[in-house]
C-alpha cells in the first residue's frame, strides 16, 4: 500500500509521517510539491511544519504547489487525503475542507499532550477508532485556531463532519473545541494535532496515533 | 557614542575627514594620515597601530572594518585566549575526532556516527531585541553544526533574566523564549531541555545560550578551510542586508552603557524559514559530494568566512564584492563586508561541481551566487566596481589578532562573602516551618514548574526524543535500527560560581555530567558557554580564569574531553558584572535508548532510594537564596571521583534494568528532586528522613540521585559494590486525589497543593495562557 507524503519548502513533519505509515504497515512514498506526479499513490499525507514560513497565511502558498493541483482534483475522487497540522491549512486553502486556521486565541505555540475524543469512525482515516474514543496524541501550534462563521460551523457540526474534538481543555480557542474536520464524503481530513507524533512508546505520549494511518490502509483495500 | 554605522557612512560618502572617493588600497597607500574612525569601531591605539605595521600602510575602510569585527572580542577571544588553551592540553581522547578550532568539535558515538554540539551566546542582542536576538541565537548555533556536515536533531537553551517580578524581565523573557521557540519550532528541530533562571544580576543582562547537536557519518565531516587554486567561492542562502553590521564589536564586545544611544539597528533579522531550506540544500550538496569547505556566516560576516576560510586553506583568495546579493543597494563595501544578516552559508567548489551545486540550490530555492575563487599566494584580495578595496594576509585578520595577558585579581570582597556562612542562618525545626520553607523553594521561579516557556517549544519533531524538559537529560533516538542514542544536559549554577569559580565550575560540570548519567547514558564530551562581565576588569579575569582552571582540571579527572565552547564578555550594566555564569554542556551516548531512565515515578509500591552522601552543605543554596536572601559561605564540595562512581552505577543499573526512575539531587535539594518525581506522573510516596531533616530536604551536597526500584536489595549490592552510600528514603504510592509526599511524623505534602504551588509560579509571572474554549468572539470569525 503506498502513502504518499509530500514535502513542500518548510514541511517538517514529514519524517515522522513516514514513519508513521511505515510502523503502520503501509509504504512511505516521499512526494515533491513541483512535480505534477503523484506516483501511483493510495493515498496522500499532508505533513505538519511551516511550509513557506506561514508567510501570507499559514498553508496559503503551498495550497498554490503544482502537485496539490492534482491532490485536489484527486481528492474530488476520493483518493484518501490527511492534513496534520500545517497540512489542515493546506487543505483549507485549497478549499478541501471547510473553515480555516486562525492564530490561537492566547497567541502562543503551545505543544502538549491532548486529549481528543474521536466523533467518526467510519472515514478513511479514524475507521481503526470507536466512536466517543478518548485518545491522547500531541498538539503543537501556533496557528491552530479553527473557525468558520457561525453558519458554515451549524452546518459542519449538522453534517457529522467534526472528527475529532478536543476534550479536558481547548488548547488554542478553536470554535465549539473542533480538532479536526472532513470532507462530505469522509475521504479527505484535516486535523491540528499530530498522530504521527503517537506511534511509538518510546518517542510519544501513546500510541494512539497509529490508528489514522491503519485505518487508510483498510479504507484502500475496500475502496 | 557614535554607532558603527554611523561611522562608516560617514567614511565612505561624508565630507570630513576622507575624501568621498571610495577608499581603495591604492589610496590608502598615498594617503597614510588619513584619520579613521578605529576607535568607534572599537579598535584601540594599539590595535590600530598593529593593523598598520601589517600591512605597511593604512587600512582601507574596508580593511579597517574587517579588521575592527574580527579583533573584536567576541570573534578573537583576545582576552579569553590564553587561558583557553588549557583545553587543548586536555589528554588525548580517541572519542574526539576534531576539536576545539573548528566550528564545533566532533565526537566518536559508535557504530560510525559521529556527533556535533555547540553552545553558543546571545546575551546582548537578546536584551537589545529579545525576540530577534533569541531567535538568530538558535540560527546562528545551528549554522555552526551544519557546517561540520552534521544534520542538526536538536536544540537546548540555557536562560538566564533579572528578578523574576521586575518589569523588564516581563520585557524580555516572552519576546525570548518566544524567539527561541519561533526559530527552532520553524526549523523543525525539537527542544530537548535547557535552564530558567533568574538572579538580581541579570537584570539589564540577561543569558540566552543556545545549544545545537547534529548528527552524521564519520566519513561526512566538513571542514572550514579554503583549498585548490581556481576552485570557485559561493555564497548562498540570505541576501546580504544592513542588518546587524558591528554586531560582534559594538554589542558583544562593549559594556552596556545606561545612558547610551539605543542599539537595535546592530541586532540581526532571522528568517528560520530561509534557513531550514539552507539545512536541507546543505544535506544534499554535502550528499553529493559537492564542496570542499564550507563555513557559515555569523559574527561578522563575510569577513570572518572569507578571512577564515582562506587562512585554514593555503591563504589566497579573491573575492568580487559587486556580485554579492544585496537587499539594499545603497549598502557601502565595509557594511557588506561587516553584516550579520542571518542564514548565509559560504562553500568552496571545484569548478566541475559548481553547476551541480548551483542546480540543488534552485530545487530548495536557495540563492547562490559565484562571488569569487581560490587563488594562488596568500593573500585576501576583495575588489570593489574594478578596484581593489583589500589585500590583506587573511591568517592576520582570522588567527593572528591581539592576545591580552589582562590584569586579574581576587574579588575584594571574596574573604567576607565566603567567611558569611550559610549554615548559620537561622533554620526551620518544626514539621511546619519545613513545610513552608518547602514550598517556598519548590515554587520559586528558579524552582517552579516550567511548563510555560517548554510548552512553547515544539519537542516532538523528527519522532525521536526519547526524553524532554523536564527531564534532567534530553535524549534523542538517532538510529531507529540499533536504537543507539544520545543524551545532552546543559547546567550553570552562579551562585556557587560567585562564591568560588573555580569549585563551582565543578560543579556545574558534575551536575551536568549527573544529569546525563541519571538518564542511564555514558558522559563522552563536553562544551562550554563561558558567561562573564567585563575582563577590562580584573576581578572579573580571575575569576574567568579560575573557572577555565577548574573546567580543565575538572575534565582531565573525569577523562573528558573540552571539544569546543564559546566566551561571552561584557556581561555588565555600567560597573557591576553579572555573578560569573560558566554554562557547562555534557554529551553522552545510549547504546539503546530504550534502556533511559526517565525522572518520574509511574508506579505503587516502589523503594525510593538515595544514591550518595548528603552533607551539611548550603553555601549558594536554594534555600538560602529563597528563604533568606542570603549568598555567602562555601559551595558544596566536589568530589568529581564519587560522580564517576555515581555515574557508572546509574549505567549499570539502567542497563540492567534495575531501576525505574532516577533524578538528581541539586539545586533545591532532595526538596526540588521529591516534588519533581512525584508530580511528573502524580504519584506519591510515603517517606522516612533519618537525622537532621532539615539537612535532608535542603543540603545540596553534589553525587546523589534518587532512585526507585522493585528490587532494592540488588541495587543495594551494586551501589555498595560501586562505592556509592544508600540510604532507603520509603515507599511510593497513593495516586489520585489522595496522593501526597508523606515524611513521616514530619510532614505531609498533598500532591495537589503541592501541584497548585509548583505550577502557578510563572504562569503569575507572564501571564496564563489559556484559550477561550469553544466560543469565538463576534466579529473575530471571516464571513464565508
Amino acid at each position: 500500500m503506498r502513502i504518499g507524503i509530500i514535502t513542500f519548502p518548510g514541511s517538517l513533519d514529514d519524517v515522522d509521517a513516514a514513519r508513521a505509515v511505515r510502523l503502520a504497515g503501509g509504504e512511505p512514498v516521499a512526494l515533491w510539491h513541483a512535480e505534477h506526479d503523484l506516483q501511483d499513490v493510495d493515498a496522500v499525507v499532508l505533513p505538519g511544519g511551516f511550509s513557506y514560513g506561514d508567510y501570507l497565511r499559514a498553508g496559503a502558498i503551498a495550497a498554490r504547489a503544482p502537485l496539490m493541483q492534482d491532490v485536489v482534483e484527486r481528492a474530488r475522487q476520493g483518493l484518501p487525503v490527511l492534513g496534520i497540522c500545517n497540512g489542515f491549512q493546506v487543505l483549507c486553502e485549497a478549499g478541501l475542507l471547510p473553515g480555516a486556521l486562525t492564530r490561537n486565541s492566547h497567541l502562543h505555540f503551545r505543544n502538549r499532550d491532548q486529549v481528543l475524543g474521536v466523533e467518526r469512525a467510519d472515514t478513511a482515516w479514524t475507521s481503526s477508532y470507536a466512536t466517543g474514543q478518548r485518545i491522547v496524541i500531541p498538539v503543537k501550534n501556533g496557528e491552530g485556531r479553527f473557525v468558520a462563521s457561525d453558519g458554515d460551523l451549524d452546518r459542519i457540526e449538522g453534517e457529522g463532519r467534526v472528527v475529532v474534538r478536543y476534550l479536558d481543555g481547548n488548547p488554542n480557542g478553536s470554535s465549539r473545541d473542533i480538532a479536526g474536520v472532513t470532507s462530505e464524503n469522509g475521504r479527505v481530513v484535516g486535523l491540528m494535532p499530530h498522530p504521527e507524533h503517537a506511534v511509538e512508546d518510546l518517542t510519544g505520549p501513546s500510541t494512539d496515533g497509529l490508528g489514522f494511518f491503519t485505518s487508510v490502509l483498510k479504507a484502500v483495500v475496500n475502496a | 557614542m557614535t554607532s558603527a554605522t554611523e561611522g562608516l557612512s560617514e567614511l565612505d560618502t561624508g565630507p570630513g575627514r576622507l575624501s568621498a572617493r571610495l577608499d581603495t588600497v591604492e589610496l590608502a597607500g598615498t594617503t597614510p594620515d588619513d584619520e579613521q574612525p578605529y576607535a568607534e569601531l572599537g579598535l584601540k591605539d594599539d590595535e590600530y597601530a598593529r593593523i598598520k605595521d601589517i600591512l605597511g600602510r593604512r587600512p582601507t575602510t574596508a580593511e579597517l572594518a574587517m579588521y575592527s569585527v574580527m579583533w573584536s572580542e567576541h570573534c578573537s577571544y583576545k582576552s579569553s585566549k590564553v587561558h583557553l588553551r588549557q583545553f587543548g592540553d586536555l589528554p588525548h581522547s580517541d572519542a574526539l575526532l576534531v576539536g576545539i578550532g573548528e566550528n564545533a568539535g566532533v565526537v566518536d558515538v559508535g557504530d560510525g556516527y559521529a556527533v556535533t554540539f555547540k553552545v553558543e551566546s546571545h546575551n546582548h542582542p537578546s536584551y537589545v531585541e529579545p525576540y530577534q536576538g533569541a531567535a538568530t541565537g538558535v540560527g546562528g548555533i545551528v549554522r555552526d553544526i551544519l557546517t561540520m556536515g552534521a544534520r542538526p536533531i536538536a536544540v537546548m537553551d540555557s536562560l538566564r533574566f533579572g528578578p523574576a517580578d521586575a518589569p523588564d524581565t516581563a520585557r524580555v523573557l516572552p519576546g525570548v523564549v518566544a524567539g527561541v521557540g519561533g526559530y527552532g519550532n520553524c526549523l523543525g528541530l525539537p527542544n530537548i531541555g535547557g535552564e530558567l533562571l533568574f538572579d538580581e544580576c541579570y537584570a539589564g543582562n540577561p543569558l540566552v545560550n543556545a545549544l545545537c547537536v547534529g548528527v552524521m557519518r564519520h566519513e561526512d565531516v566538513r571542514l572550514a578551510k579554503a583549498e585548490g587554486v581556481g576552485n570557485k567561492v559561493i555564497l548562498f542562502g540570505a541576501r546580504t542586508g544592513g542588518d546587524g553590521i558591528g554586531g560582534v564589536s559594538v554589542l558583544a564586545s562593549e559594556t552596556f552603557d545606561a545612558e547610551g544611544p539605543a542599539k537595535r539597528p546592530s541586532v540581526q533579522v532571522g528568517d528560520p524559514f530561509m534557513e531550514k531550506l539552507l539545512i536541507e540544500a546543505c544535506l544534499e550538496i554535502f550528499g553529493q559530494d559537492l564542496v570542499t569547505g564550507i563555513q557559515d556566516l555569523g559574527g561578522a560576516g563575510l569577513s570572518c568566512a572569507t578571512s577564515e576560510l582562506a587562512s585554514a586553506g593555503t591563504g589566497g583568495m579573491h573575492v568580487d564584492l559587486d556580485t554579492v546579493p544585496l537587499r539594499d543597494s545603497t549598502l557601502t563595501p565595509a557594511e557588506i563586508l561587516m553584516s550579520e544578516s542571518q542564514e548565509r552559508m559560504c562553500a568552496i567548489v571545484e569548478p566541475g561541481k559548481v553547476d551541480q551545486f548551483l542546480a540543488v540550490c534552485r530545487k530548495w530555492d536557495v540563492l547562490a551566487t559565484v562571488i569569487g575563487e581560490v587563488t594562488e599566494g596568500d593573500r585576501l584580495t576583495v575588489d570593489w566596481h574594478g578596484e581593489r578595496i583589500i589585500d590583506v594576509p587573511p591568517r592576520t585578520v582570522a588567527h593572528e589578532g591581539p592576545v591580552y595577558e589582562r590584569p586579574m585579581a581576587r574579588p575584594a570582597d571574596l574573604d567576607r562573602l565566603q567567611a558569611d556562612d550559610a549554615g548559620k542562618l537561622p533554620r526551620p525545626t518544626t514539621g511546619a516551618e519545613l513545610q513552608a520553607h518547602w514550598l517556598a523553594v519548590i515554587s520559586s521561579p528558579d524552582g517552579a514548574d516550567k511548563t510555560w516557556v517548554t510548552e512553547q517549544y515544539d519537542r516532538y519533531v523528527r519522532g525521536n526524543t526519547v526524553l524532554a524538559q523536564p527531564e534532567d537529560a534530553g535524549v534523542v533516538r538517532i538510529d531507529e535500527d540499533s536504537h543507539r542514542g544520545i543524551a545532552l544536559a546543559l547546567d550553570g549554577n552562579a551562585r556557587y560560581a560567585r562564591l568560588d569559580p573555580y569549585t563551582g565550575t565543578q560543579l556545574n560540570l558534575a551536575e551536568a555530567y549527573r544529569n546525563v548519567a541519571v538518564s542511564g547514558a555514558t558522559p563522552l564530551a563536553v562544551t562550554n558557554c563561558l558567561n562573564f562581565g567585563s575582563p577590562e576588569e580584573p576581578e572579573v579575569m580571575w575569576q574567568f580564569a579560575e573557572a577555565v582552571r577548574g573546567l580543565a582540571d575538572g575534565c582531565r579527572e573525569l577523562g573528558l574531553p573540552v571539544t569546543g565552547g564559546n566566551v561571552s564578555l561584557y556581561n555588565q550594566t555600567g560597573d557591576v558584572p553579572i555573578n560569573p555564569t560558566p554554562v557547562i554542556g555534557v554529551l553522552g551516548v545510549h547504546e539503546d535508548v530504550r534502556r533511559r531512565i526517565p525522572g518520574g515515578w509511574r508506579a505503587d509500591g516502589e523503594t525510593v532510594l538515595l544514591l550518595g552522601e548528603t552533607r551539611e552543605e548550603f553555601g549558594g543554596s536554594a534555600w538560602a537564596s529563597v528563604v533568606h536572601g542570603h549568598l555567602g559561605g562555601r559551595p558544596p564540595t566536589v568530589d568529581l571521583a564519587a560522580e564517576r562512581r555515581l555515574g557508572e552505577l546509574l549505567a549499570a543499573l539502567g542497563r540492567d534494568g534495575l531501576v525505574s526512575s532516577a533524578h538528581d539531587v541539586a539545586d533545591g535539594g532532595l526538596a526540588q528532586t521529591l516534588t519533581e518525581s512525584a508530580l511528573r506522573y502524580g504519584v506519591g510516596a510515603r517517606l522516612r528522613l533519618d537525622g537532621d531533616p532539615f539537612a535532608a530536604l535542603f543540603s545540596e551536597s553534589a553525587a546523589r540521585a534518587v532512585v526507585t526500584t522493585n528490587d532494592p536489595g540488588a541495587v543495594t549490592t551494586a551501589a555498595q559494590e560501586a562505592g556509592v552510600a544508600v540510604t532507603e528514603l520509603g515507599t511510593t504510592g497513593g495516586d489520585g486525589p489522595d496522593a501526597a509526599l508523606v515524611v513521616q511524623d514530619l510532614l505531609e505534602l498533598r500532591l495537589d497543593e503541592l501541584r497548585a504551588a509548583w505550577t502557578a509560579t510563572l504562569p503569575a509571572l507572564f501571564g496564563t495562557p489559556e484559550a477561550t474554549v469553544g466560543r469565538v468572539p463576534a466579529g473575530a470569525v471571516p464571513t464565508s
